[in-house]
């Protein structure tokens, strides 16, 4: 009897240590979860969470505990799949003024466009073309209707328009 | 002649339907007149719409092109009679999504002046495959036994090794419509031969012809005229009455007894089921000439005075269907253009005929439709589902929008039959709500496949911005590190330099 004792001792005690090594040493895998957090985000990269992407805020999310309330393109929806995630609770929206961007694009009026590529620089998502002193348009297949180029535009030429 | 075996595979679930067809099959095929005006909407098909080749004005004969395909799956369109172009214009049209869809209208002049009818191709027998799927692209011909999708591309999709089997389905178990049992009738023989060309196209030499055992008068029409061509090919099989052996998946299972896939398609299993409709319509088009410009329809119902089958033009509004033969009864409330079960209800009789309307259902009076009443957990709507899903647990998941569950528990492989609703004591609709959550679930698709495109753009912006700011630093230090190489002199006199430059730029400001 003593000898089954001290063996399942024994290997207790070596698995204990190999756990506690590893829990210790290993690198934890978090850019699994941050890349999951990141899948449940809507991807408009519009930064009204206050950080520069969604990918940003998802790693925010997972690493510094920031709360799950701050997308509003996602709405409650979002908040919902993070918390279920997460096994977090569910907490209300973070401001009520958010709104689903999945339906707009931008539109830049050809007319007044003139060509200083502000707004190329601000698209998170490369979705305008154009060149210096040539004039800009947007692709509507790619724009999220984050509305991150409504500010930089000096002649406010581009307008947010429900995607056809 | 080959005899009528029974020998099928099973089908789960089914009811067997209240028939109601004696009146419409009472008489012979009638010919609708040409209307004064048609409406031929440009997507009669599944797939891309046509796009018009004609103008608003322009003068048009019978069986000449006024729209022709848009992309890979599509069909072209024929002017039904002579007459001129006054519209191309949104119109009511029955469909599942939406009431209006673009139509052009032809004022007709009555003359019904033909276009030289397109060369024939006979002997087909002596035509390539290629040339005779070419052929039938061209004539407008779509699956006539609902899903209107395109033949040729159908045909030619199907050519592979896999292909044992061509299945002309003559199986109409809905109730109320007998357009097909009146075709095979009167014109089996257009249905053989369609199903010989068919088959040459194919390059096969296996077809059955199914017919449900309960139509005598059909699979006589066919055996005796495939005793006329002597053709040991095609063989009549005969199943069972009992709705929806007619899906065509259901009639695959039951002729082959294989199952086919999940999201597959019946080639899957080596089959390929065409109407015995479209089967006529190649015919038609292939030995004669002309386009599908005409079918027959199903009227009846208790809300019209003389229910029958007439063969009428496409385009022809269900309104002037309806007056030729004779007109509504004082009783007709609900107008379905379908079957009851699969059909779709119309609110005006504004609509055209189009090559999908296999049924134009008049009826008295809304079937009457309990209060809904919460899900017992019965389970009937699953002893009746013929493809063995769990209704009762779809429909849990459905209103719970729980997409992962709803694709686990196979809804994009509901029929939507209907018999689940018409079998649940608590009056769920349950097919109206699969439908929604199908439509949904794509949606969702689409979100996500938006999302994913727009996180990818989003990581590849990011890397190259690191980039060209990793680059830019490296630039700039190796030329600190040049300009700090050649010394202080060096320095002082760049210095100097700039300042020159920065005087002589402001004096020639001044």
């Amino acid at each position: 009897m003593w000898i089954a004792v001290v063996t399942i001792t024994a290997i207790a005690l070596v698995a204990g240590l190999l756990l506690s090594f590893a829990s210790r040493r290993l690198p934890p895998n978090d850019d699994n979860l941050v890349s999951k957090v990141n899948g449940l985000l809507p991807q408009t990269q519009c930064a009204q969470c206050g950080y520069p992407g969604c990918r940003p805020y998802a790693a925010a999310v997972v690493h510094d505990g920031v709360e799950i309330n701050l997308c509003l393109p996602g709405g409650e929806d979002t908040v919902r799949r993070l918390a279920s995630l997460l096994g977090r609770d569910i907490v209300p929206l973070e401001t009520s003024a958010g709104k689903n961007m999945s339906d707009s694009v931008a539109f830049i009026n050809e007319v007044l466009c003139i060509g200083c590529t502000h707004c190329i620089s601000a698209c998170p998502v490369d979705a305008i073309v154009g060149a210096h002193q040539f004039m800009h348009t947007v692709l509507a297949a790619e724009c999220t209707g984050c509305e991150l180029c409504l500010a930089p535009c000096p002649v406010d030429c581009i307008q947010i328009r429900l995607a056809a | 002649m080959s005899a009528p075996t029974f020998d099928l595979g099973t089908l789960h679930g089914g009811l067997r339907l209240p028939i109601l067809k004696d009146e419409s099959t009472a008489r012979v095929i009638q010919h609708v007149p040409v209307p004064m005006q048609l409406v031929l909407p440009l997507a009669q098909h599944a797939g891309e719409p046509a796009h018009p080749v004609v103008t608003i004005g322009e003068r048009v004969l019978k069986g000449q092109l006024i729209a022709d395909a848009d992309g890979t799956i599509s069909a072209p369109v024929h002017a039904s009679s002579s007459g001129k172009v006054v519209a191309i214009e949104q119109w009511p049209v029955s469909r599942r999504l939406g009431e209006n869809a673009p139509c052009i209208v032809i004022e007709c002049d009555g003359l019904d002046n033909a276009v030289p009818l397109s060369e024939p191709i006979v002997p087909f027998e002596q035509q390539s495959p290629d040339t005779l799927f070419q052929k039938i692209l061209h004539g407008g011909i779509v699956g006539l036994g609902g899903a209107v999708f395109p033949t040729a591309q159908k045909l030619m999709e199907a050519t592979t090794e896999l292909l044992e089997h061509l299945i002309i389905n003559g199986v109409e178990c809905e109730p109320y419509i007998s357009c097909d049992d009146m075709l095979m009738r009167e014109h089996a023989m257009e249905i053989v031969v369609g199903a010989q060309i068919l088959l040459h196209a194919l390059q096969l030499d296996h077809c059955y012809v199914v017919v449900e055992s309960d139509k005598p008068e059909a699979i006589h029409a066919l055996a005796d005229a495939l005793t006329e061509v002597q053709d040991d090919r095609i063989v009549i099989k005969q199943i069972p009455t009992i709705y929806p052996s007619g899906a065509e998946d259901q009639v695959v299972q039951l002729v082959t007894r294989k199952e086919v896939p999940t999201g597959g398609l019946p080639l899957d299993v080596g089959c390929l089921v065409q109407n015995v409709g479209t089967a006529a319509a190649v015919y038609d088009w292939i030995c004669k000439g002309e386009p599908l410009i005409s079918r027959i329809t199903t009227v009846t119902g208790d809300g019209v005075a003389a229910p029958m089958n007439v063969m009428a033009r496409i385009g022809t509004t269900v309104a002037d269907v309806v007056n030729f033969i004779g007109g509504y009864t004082e009783r007709a409330k609900q107008l379905i253009i379908g079957g009851p079960m699969t059909g779709k209800s119309v609110s005006t009789d504004r609509v055209p005929l189009v090559k999908a309307t296999n049924c134009i259902l008049v009826l008295s009076e809304t079937p009457p439709i309990g209060t809904e009443k919460p899900c017992i957990r019965c389970g009937d709507c699953a002893q009746v589902c013929p493809v063995l899903l769990l209704p009762q647990q779809l429909f849990w998941y459905a209103c719970a929008d729980n997409e992962a569950k709803l694709r686990a528990f196979g809804l994009t492989d509901c029929i939507e039959c209907g018999c689940c609703d018409l079998v649940c004591p608590s009056h769920i609709p349950l097919t109206a709500d699969f439908r929604i959550a199908k439509l949904r679930m794509r949606e969702l698709e689409d979100e996500k496949a938006r999302a994913e495109r727009a996180r990818e753009r989003f990581e590849s912006r990011t890397v190259r911005l690191e980039r060209e700011k990793l680059l830019r630093s490296k630039e700039l230090l190796e030329q600190k590190q040049k300009v700090r190489k050649a010394g202080p002199e060096a320095i002082q006199e760049i210095l100097e330099r700039s300042m020159s430059k920065d005087n002589s730029e402001s004096e020639k400001d001044e």
